[in-house]
C-alpha cells in the first residue's frame, strides 16, 4: 500500500505529500504523473510526480484543493495508505540541449515545473524561471525552484511579492531582449509553461510571434491514464491525441485550446453536488 | 443441502420435443429500467431439472464442439437431472474456471446451443442457463471446494492483465504447481467483466467471488501495475526472474470516428462511459465520487454488445429516450440475441441503416445534436455482409445531450510498444501461433490482444491452450525450437 510518510500544508489549500512508492520512484522522470485514489469510492485523479527520491523509494506530490477528491486527499494523515497509486504515467519531458530554457509556472504549476527545470539545469542548459502567484501567501517552493535556476523571477497579481504582473510580461520581455540581440545567436531555445489552462494558452500566444518552441502540460480530466478510455483526448495540430499516453506535454502552439477549456467544465454541476454532499457529511462548512 | 444419494438412478427422460424450453424468470422490463439489479433471475432447482430433462445426453454431443473450452455438457446436465447440482458445477469447472460468468454472458446461440442436436428440430437445450444455475447453486450454498494442487515446481509465471484470459492461465498454472502473479493496471481485477459488462448483466460481487476463488488457489494479484510503465516485460524476465510471461491485456483502445464535434462534452467512447458507470460506480454518484454525464436524449452509435450495454446503462441512469444508431440492418446487429431482445423490451429505440456524420454543440461546448445520414445495403464486402452505402441527400439531425461511440476497439500499444522485438500483425495485435506463443521465447499471449475483440469464453479458451503449452515448455526445460515459423 502506498503510505503517506510526510505531509504538510505549504500554503493555504496546497499540500505536499511524500508517498512511499518504490517502483514509481525508481522509474519517475520529469514530466511523469501518477493516478491516485484516496479510498474505494474515490475518483482516480492525476497528479504530477513533483519530486522523487530513488534511494528512499518515495515520491512527492503537491496537491491543490479544488474539489471533493483533492479535499479528501488533503485530509489524509501521515501514516495513512492511499487506496491506489498508479504510475509513473505519461511521456517524460524532452530534456535536451536547448541553450536557455524559460520555465513559466502559474500557481500549483510550480510543482510540475520544478523537476523539469532541475533536469534542464543538470543537462547543462541555462534556466530562467518565472513563478507567478495571486499573492505572496500563495507562493511555495520558490527557494527550491530558485536553487535550480540561473534567474528566478516572481510575479504576483497584487504585487505583494516580486513584480506586480502576469507571468506573460517578463516572458515577453525576455524573448524580446533575446530577439533584439542580433549579434549573438538566440539564447532561449524553449519555453515551458505549466499552470491553469488559460495561463498556458496566454503563454503560448505570447511566444508564438517569436517562434520559440513552447511546451505546455495539459490537465485534462482522466480516468484510466493508460490510453484506454479516450476521455483525455485533445486536438494537437490535425491529430487527436490522448493526454495520458501521448502527453501530458504538447506543443502549445498546436493545441486547440477551446475544447480543452470546455471539457474541463463538463462535470461542473456534478462536482458541485459532490462537494456539497461531502462538506455536509463532514459536518462543517 | 448435499446432493442425495438415492436419486443416483437416472430418472426416465421424456420424449424429445414434448417439453418446451424452460423460460428464464426475469425482472419486469419497466421496473428494471430504473435499477441496476440483474435482469434474468435464474432458474429454480425445479426449473433447472425440468430443462435438464430435455437434454438427450448424446453419446457424441455436438454441443461440446460449439464450446470454445469444450465444457462436458452432457455430463453436467446429466448430473443436474440427478439433482447433483454441486457435482454438476464441478464437472463444468473441469474445463471452465468461471461458469457463473459464462452462463450469463456467453453468446450461446452461436456457440454451444447452436450445435445442440435438439435444436435441429426443436429449441436447443438452455445450456447457458443451466451452467449459470449450477455455478450459482454451488456458490450460494457454500459448496465450493478447492481442487487439489500439484506440488510446487519452483517455476514462476507472470500474467499481465486480469481479464478472463489471464485469470484462466493463472488458475490452470497454479494448480500445476507454479508460482503465479497477475499484474493488473486497474485497481480491481476482472478486466472487461469488471469495467465493461454492467452490473445488471453480470453482478460485480459474482466476478469478485470468482476472482477470489482463483486467489484462494494461491494466485497472487499485483494490482495498479501498468506493465510497460510501472514495470516492463523485459524486467519481468530479468530482475523479477519469471520463467514465462503471459500477456492478456485485452483490446483496450477506444475507436473514434474523427467526426466534426467529437470533442464536445457529452460525447464519450463506450469504454469511458462504461468504465465510469461500472468500475467507478458512477451510477451510485455522489456516494461514489466519479461522475458521468446524465443525458436525457441519449444516442448510442454501434450495434454490438457494447452498444446494447451502453444504451441500457444510460436508460438506468435516467434517460428519457435512448436511440441506437447502426449503419446496417437488424439482421447484422452483432450483439447477443438476448441483449437485443432485452434492449427492445426496455424501450430502446433502434435507428437502423443510419450513420453519424457530425455533432453540434451548444455555447457551453456540450453536445446538442447528432447529424446523421441514411444508409442502404449495397454489394457484399470482405466480411460477406452487404456493405452499407450512404443515401445521397438524406441527412437529418437527432437531438441528443449524450452520445456514446460503441464502434469497436483496437489494440492498445502501451505494452507492445514497450516490449522490443515483439511481432505484431498489421492491426497492432500480438502475432501468435496456435499455442499462444509470440515470436519472443518465453512470451505467450491470448485473448482480445491476439484476436481483437471476441468473447469471454474465447479468451478463456486461448488462456487454457497457453497454460497447457507453458507447462509443456517449462517441463521440458525450454528444449526444442521455440516457434518454427518465426525463427
Ligand atoms: C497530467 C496531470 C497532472 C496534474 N498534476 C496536478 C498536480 O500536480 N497537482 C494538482 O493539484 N493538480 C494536478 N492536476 C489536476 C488534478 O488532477 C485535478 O485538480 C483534480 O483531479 C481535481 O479533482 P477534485 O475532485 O478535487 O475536483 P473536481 O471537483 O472534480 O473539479 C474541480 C476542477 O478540477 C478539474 N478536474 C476535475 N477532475 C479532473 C481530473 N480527473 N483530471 C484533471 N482535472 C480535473 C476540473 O476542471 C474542475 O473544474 C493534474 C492533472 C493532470 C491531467
Ligand atoms: C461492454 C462489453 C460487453 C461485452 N459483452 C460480452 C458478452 O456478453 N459476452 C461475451 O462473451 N463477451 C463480451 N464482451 C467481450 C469480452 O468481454 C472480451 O472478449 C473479453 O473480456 C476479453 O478478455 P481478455 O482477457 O482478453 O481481456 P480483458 O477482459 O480486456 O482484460 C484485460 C485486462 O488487462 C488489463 N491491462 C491492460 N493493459 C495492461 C497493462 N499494460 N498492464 C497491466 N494490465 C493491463 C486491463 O485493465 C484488463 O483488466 C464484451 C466486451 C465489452 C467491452
Ligand atoms: S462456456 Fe459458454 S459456450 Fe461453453 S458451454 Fe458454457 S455457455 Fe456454452
Ligand atoms: S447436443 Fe443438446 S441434447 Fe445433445 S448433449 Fe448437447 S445439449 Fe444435450
Ligand atoms: S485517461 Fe483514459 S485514455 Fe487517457
Amino acid at each position: 500500500m502506498p503510505r503517506i510518510v510526510r505531509k504538510r500544508e505549504l500554503v493555504p489549500k496546497i499540500h505536499e505529500l511524500v508517498v512511499e512508492a518504490p517502483r514509481v520512484a525508481a522509474k519517475a522522470l520529469p514530466g511523469h504523473f501518477v493516478i491516485v485514489m484516496a479510498d474505494e469510492p474515490g475518483e482516480r485523479i492525476p497528479l504530477t510526480v513533483a519530486d522523487f527520491d530513488r534511494a528512499a523509494g518515495t515520491i512527492t506530490l503537491v496537491l491543490m484543493v479544488v474539489g471533493t477528491s483533492s479535499d479528501k486527499l488533503s485530509r489524509m494523515a501521515e501514516g495513512d495508505d492511499l487506496y491506489a497509486l498508479i504510475g509513473p504515467l505519461g511521456r517524460e519531458s524532452e530534456i535536451e540541449d536547448v541553450g536557455t530554457a524559460v520555465m513559466v509556472a502559474g500557481g500549483v504549476g510550480t510543482a510540475p515545473i520544478f523537476p523539469i527545470a532541475r533536469g534542464m539545469r543538470e543537462f547543462g542548459n541555462g534556466v530562467i524561471s518565472i513563478q507567478g502567484a495571486r499573492s505572496k501567501e500563495l507562493l511555495f517552493w520558490d527557494e527550491k525552484l530558485a536553487a535550480v535556476s540561473d534567474t528566478h523571477i516572481i510575479t504576483t497579481d497584487d504585487g505583494s511579492a516580486g513584480r506586480k504582473a502576469l507571468v506573460t510580461e517578463p516572458l515577453v520581455e525576455l524573448l524580446q531582449a533575446d530577439a533584439e540581440n542580433k549579434d549573438t545567436p538566440k539564447q532561449i531555445g524553449c519555453v515551458y509553461a505549466i499552470g491553469p489552462a488559460v495561463m498556458m494558452r496566454a503563454c503560448a500566444e505570447a511566444t508564438r510571434p517569436f517562434g520559440v518552441k513552447t511546451v505546455v502540460s495539459l490537465n485534462t480530466i482522466m480516468v484510466d491514464g493508460t490510453g484506454m478510455c479516450g476521455g483525455c483526448r485533445v486536438q494537437v495540430g490535425d491529430e487527436t491525441l490522448f493526454t495520458c499516453v501521448d502527453g501530458p506535454e504538447f506543443d502549445g502552439h498546436l493545441v486547440d485550446w477551446s475544447p480543452v477549456l470546455a471539457r474541463q467544465k463538463v462535470y461542473c454541476q456534478q462536482e458541485k453536488c459532490s462537494l456539497d454532499r461531502y462538506v455536509e457529511e463532514r459536518g462543517q462548512a | 443441502m448435499s446432493d442425495s444419494k438415492e436419486k443416483s438412478k437416472k430418472p426416465k427422460r421424456p420424449k424429445p420435443g414434448t417439453i418446451p424450453r424452460t423460460p428464464m424468470p426475469e425482472q419486469d422490463p419497466v421496473a428494471r429500467g430504473k435499477n441496476f439489479d440483474e435482469v434474468p433471475l435464474g432458474y429454480t432447482p425445479e426449473q433447472a431439472k425440468k430443462e435438464a430433462d430435455r437434454c438427450l445426453e448424446c453419446k457424441k454431443p455436438a454441443c461440446v464442439k460449439g464450446c470454445p473450452v469444450n465444457v462436458n455438457i452432457a455430463k453436467f446436465i446429466g448430473l443436474v437431472r440427478q439433482e447433483k447440482f454441486a457435482e454438476a458445477a464441478r464437472a463444468v469447472k473441469e474445463t471452465n474456471a468461471l461458469p457463473a460468468v459464462c452462463g450469463r454472458v456467453c453468446p450461446q446461440e452461436t456457440q454451444c446451443e447452436e450445435k445442440c442436436i435438439l435444436g435441429k428440430k426443436f429449441e436447443p437445450v438452455a445450456i447457458g442457463r443451466l451452467e449459470r444455475f449450477v455455478a450459482d447453486y454451488e456458490r450460494e450454498n457454500d459448496l465450493v471446494e478447492l481442487p487439489e494442487k500439484a506440488p510446487a515446481c519452483g517455476r514462476r509465471v507472470a500474467i499481465v492483465g486480469s481479464g478472463p484470459a489471464g485469470l484462466t492461465v493463472a488458475g490452470d498454472l497454479v494448480l500445476l504447481g507454479y508460482e503465479v502473479t497477475v499484474f493488473e493496471a486497474f485497481h480491481k481485477p476482472g478486466g472487461v467483466l469488471m469495467y465493461g459488462i454492467p452490473e445488471f448483466r453480470l453482478p460485480k460481487d459474482i466476478v469478485e467471488k470468482e476472482v477470489n476463488y482463483i486467489e484462494r488457489l494461491g494466485v497472487e494479484l499485483d494490482m495498479n501495475q501498468v506493465v510497460g510503465k510501472s514495470i516492463t516485460v523485459d524486467e519481468l524476465f530479468g530482475e523479477e526472474g519469471y520463467d514465462a510471461v503471459f500477456v492478456g491485456v485485452g483490446a483496450g483502445l477506444p475507436v473514434f470516428l474523427g467526426l466534426e464535434g467529437e470533442d464536445l462534452g457529452g460525447v464519450y467512447s463506450a469504454s469511458e462511459y462504461l468504465t465510469r458507470s461500472n468500475l467507478m460506480k458512477a451510477y451510485r454518484f455522489p456516494e461514489y465520487d466519479t461522475p458521468v454525464v446524465d443525458g436525457k436524449q441519449v444516442t448510442v452509435i454501434g450495434g454490438g454488445n457494447v452498444a446494447m450495454d451502453s444504451a441500457r446503462v444510460a436508460l438506468r441512469l435516467g434517460a428519457e429516450s435512448v436511440t441506437i444508431v447502426y449503419r446496417r440492418s437488424r439482421d447484422e446487429l452483432p450483439a447477443r440475441g438476448e441483449e437485443i431482445h432485452h434492449a427492445e423490451q426496455e424501450g430502446i429505440i433502434f435507428k437502423l441503416l443510419t450513420n453519424p456524420v457530425g455533432f453540434d454543440g451548444d455555447e457551453r461546448g456540450m453536445v446538442r445534436a447528432m447529424r446523421c445520414i441514411r444508409m442502404e445495403l449495397g454489394e457484399p464486402d470482405d466480411s460477406g455482409r452487404r456493405r452499407p452505402v450512404p443515401v445521397p441527400d438524406s441527412e437529418f439531425s437527432i437531438e441528443t445531450d449524450l452520445a456514446i461511440l460503441a464502434i469497436g476497439s483496437g489494440a492498445n500499444p502501451l505494452l507492445t510498444k514497450s516490449t522490443p522485438g515483439l511481432n505484431l500483425n498489421r492491426w497492432g495485435y500480438i502475432d501468435c501461433d496456435g499455442r499462444g506463443r509470440s515470436n519472443r521465447p518465453g512470451l505467450w499471449a491470448g485473448g482480445d490482444i491476439v484476436t481483437g475483440s471476441a468473447t469471454v469464453i474465447e479468451a478463456m479458451g486461448a488462456g487454457r491452450i497457453a497454460a497447457r503449452d507453458i507447462h509443456e515448455y517449462l517441463s521440458a526445460n525450454g528444449e526444442g525450437s521455440w516457434r518454427e515459423d518465426s525463427e
